[in-house]
């Protein structure tokens, strides 16, 4: 067990799959000075030129160059910097990667990892702030990874390299520097969601920046005594159905929390889901249908505030079983 | 070149610089009217900041041929551009603070500034986003039969995205009154671009399109407005795009956060001695400008930003409510 943060826990869990593994190489801008958030540091300096790529600003390339090495027999790390970026490259990921094995009858494979950061990254306004999880989880082919903290961001980054499919990789801009505990023989799979606190009242399922507010929120006075399981999902697709339908039956109730746009986001699809299956009472939270602005005032609308959360706790837990 | 023409130049220049220092000292957290020592405020600029400090001169040049009635799209270190246009330094620095009296509401920010009204199309955080665009504007323009033209700028870095070919090939095929000005100071991000572009670059690639290009040192304002004079000129007279590749050289990091340490120290300390304001200073020198002159520029330029950073101060906050507001409009009610 080490302290890491979670840009050096996905580092170290890079190194280490780049060491067992020659084929796995990361391709992106700015990657030989360690990548834009420090996730990639050191690595040039290991593994050298050849396998820590320094690309042109060629987001589609980068993609599609991408998929073209994994079908030659690489295990391609991309790194897009943003999510609003990878919509540069959004034609190479949807089009291409994630259809490529079924389109062809399962002649081919892509095992690449394209990280995408997302969420609000404070002052950076519309164009760099999206978390369009949504978007990919959408689409058929794709893994989408949300990982929330360090030990998380090593052991899933480590599956993610594992698995013979394109994956989605989201890290959130806003946890790079969180600091925790990492074990590096701890094996994450996907579609394992963690039960991080238990409870009888109601259940809240969340993933990435959202575990940081749930907590947050169930510290506050105002739900004092009440007694919530909380749910990170980690993996969006695929997704833990298992764990949140039984903790969805054993409180009754359950709130979906996401720091994406609410309309249409994947708190729909678990929401739907639960309801389907269990009948429970549900309330969803994301941000309005609007662009993050840049001003404070108007950025602070399109967070995840503690209050608001516990503003949906409240009437959800107001509403009859 | 006049002298009077040089000095309307170097003023312009001047403004911009003490914009970039002003809004640089603003987002440390510092008081940026000068002589004052930095206070221990909050920054009241947030988020990136990418300064445009050592490239005034191309942004000073090309807009000196553009009418207010002409079009221009930038990237997202759009500072320079904005101004020469014409915009207002106090509404950009208001921007910048994010207050609701800024050009954008203070819902854009500096990688996102913007002055519809004088013809500027806006800063993007997208890097070659703007290339299509302003080949869009340009067609629009020549469909609805209007004289006016369209500059865009973009980096070095742009020219390796798709968006630079597929723009510069439609305007080639449909003639149409743009210019094109890479705004080349050799690096992108941390990268330097001749380890990552191909073949002569830009000038190049235009070439390889029809596309007629000039290279201009991008830190020797007079040269700047002579070669665009002449692209400015031919693209007025319906002759299809052209394109100017000015090369110069970002003095600050990439961010107003990064120091730029992964720079060659020689090559910064050349860059100080070629920055385009010393060169122009020393050219009006030359030819007889006082220097008395030279210091009432750039002290009329610091109060005239000092100006701005007293007004941004004082703006109002936007409403939270703002942040529903030109989202879009339906004409259905709208559910939140
Ligand atoms: C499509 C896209 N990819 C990457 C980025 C991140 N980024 C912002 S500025 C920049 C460097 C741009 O270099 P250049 O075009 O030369 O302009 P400069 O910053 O040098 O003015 C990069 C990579 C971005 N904003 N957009």
């Amino acid at each position: 067990m080490s302290m890491m943060t979670y840009a050096q826990a996905a580092c170290a869990a890079l190194a280490e799959a780049m060491r067992a593994d020659p084929a796995v190489v990361a391709l992106g801008e700015d990657l030989g000075r360690g990548g834009v958030f420090g996730q990639y540091r050191g690595l040039a300096e290991e593994f050298g030129a050849a396998r820590v790529i320094d690309t042109p600003i060629s987001e589609a390339n980068i993609m599609g160059a991408a998929v073209g090495m994994a079908l030659a027999g690489l295990r391609p790390v991309v790194e897009m910097r943003v999510i609003d970026f990878a919509l540069c490259a959004i034609d190479e990921i949807v089009n291409q990667a994630a259809k490529n094995r079924f389109m062809f009858g399962g002649q081919g494979r892509v095992p690449l990892v394209a990280r995408m950061p997302i969420g609000i990254w404070s002052a950076s306004a519309a164009q760099h702030s999206q978390s369009l999880e949504a978007w990919f989880a959408h689409m058929p082919g794709l893994v989408v990874v949300t990982p929330a903290t360090p030990q998380d961001n090593h052991g899933l980054l480590k599956t993610a390299l594992a698995c013979g499919d394109p994956v989605v990789y989201m890290e959130h801009k806003e946890l790079w520097g969180a600091q925790g505990e990492v074990d590096a023989a701890q094996n994450i799979p996907l579609g394992q969601a963690s039960v991080l606190t238990e409870g009888s009242d109601l259940t809240i399922v969340t993933w990435s920046r959202g575990v940081a507010a749930c907590r947050q929120a169930l510290a506050l006075p105002v739900l004092g005594g009440i007694h919530a399981e909380l749910i990170d999902l980690r993996t969006l697709w695929p997704w833990d159905r298992a764990t949140v339908f039984r903790s969805a039956a054993k409180t009754g109730r359950l709130l979906v929390v996401h720091e994406a746009v609410q309309v249409a986001g994947f708190g729909a699809e678990v929401a739907a889901s639960a309801a389907q299956e269990t009948g429970c009472r549900i309330r969803r939270l994301g941000a309005p249908r609007i662009p993050v602005g840049y001003s404070q005032v108007l950025e602070n609308e399109s967070r995840l505030a503690p209050e608001k959360i516990a503003a949906e706790v409240q009437a959800l837990l107001a509403q009859p079983r | 070149m006049n002298n009077e023409r040089l000095l309307e130049l170097y003023r312009l220049m001047q403004r911009i610089r003490a914009f970039e220092d002003a809004a640089e000292t603003a987002s440390q957290g510092g008081v940026a009217a000068w002589g004052l020592a930095a206070s221990a405020k909050p920054a009241l600029v947030r988020g990136p900041l990418h300064l445009s400090t050592g490239q005034e001169a191309v942004a000073a040049a090309v807009c000196s041929h553009l009418e207010r009635r002409d079009l221009l799209t930038s990237t997202h270190r759009g500072h320079g551009h904005t101004l020469a246009k014409g915009a207002d330094p106090a509404r950009m620095m208001c921007e910048l603070f994010g207050r609701a009296t800024g050009y954008n509401q203070g819902k854009g920010g500096s990688m996102h500034i913007a002055d519809f009204s004088v013809g500027m199309l806006g800063a993007n955080g997208v890097v070659a986003a703007g290339i299509p665009i302003a080949t869009g504007a340009a067609h629009a323009l020549k469909v609805r039969g209007l004289p006016q033209i369209v500059a865009c700028f973009f980096g070095d870095g742009a020219a390796n995205r798709g968006p630079f070919l597929e723009g510069l090939n439609w305007a080639q095929v449909y003639r149409l009154p743009v210019l094109f000005v890479c705004e080349d100071n050799r690096i992108s991000a941390t990268t330097p671009t001749d380890a990552m572009t191909a073949g002569e670059g830009v000038s190049a690639r235009a070439r390889a399109l029809g596309l007629p290009s000039l290279k201009v040192d991008g830190n020797d304002v007079e040269a700047v407005h002579e070669a665009a004079a002449r692209l400015v000129a031919e693209v007025r007279a319906g002759s299809g795009p052209r394109l100017l590749h000015a090369v110069t050289y970002r003095i600050k990091g990439h961010v107003s956060v990064d120091p730029g340490s992964y720079r060659d120290p020689d090559e910064v300390a050349a860059a100080m001695e070629a920055d385009p304001l010393r060169l122009a200073a020393a050219r009006l020198l030359e030819r007889g400008v006082s220097q008395a002159e030279i210091d009432r520029i750039v002290e009329a330029a610091r109060a005239e930003i000092a100006h701005a950073l007293e007004v941004a101060e004082a703006a109002p906050w936007p409403e939270a409510g703002a942040a529903y507001e030109q989202v879009q409009n339906t004409g259905a009610g709208v559910w939140r």
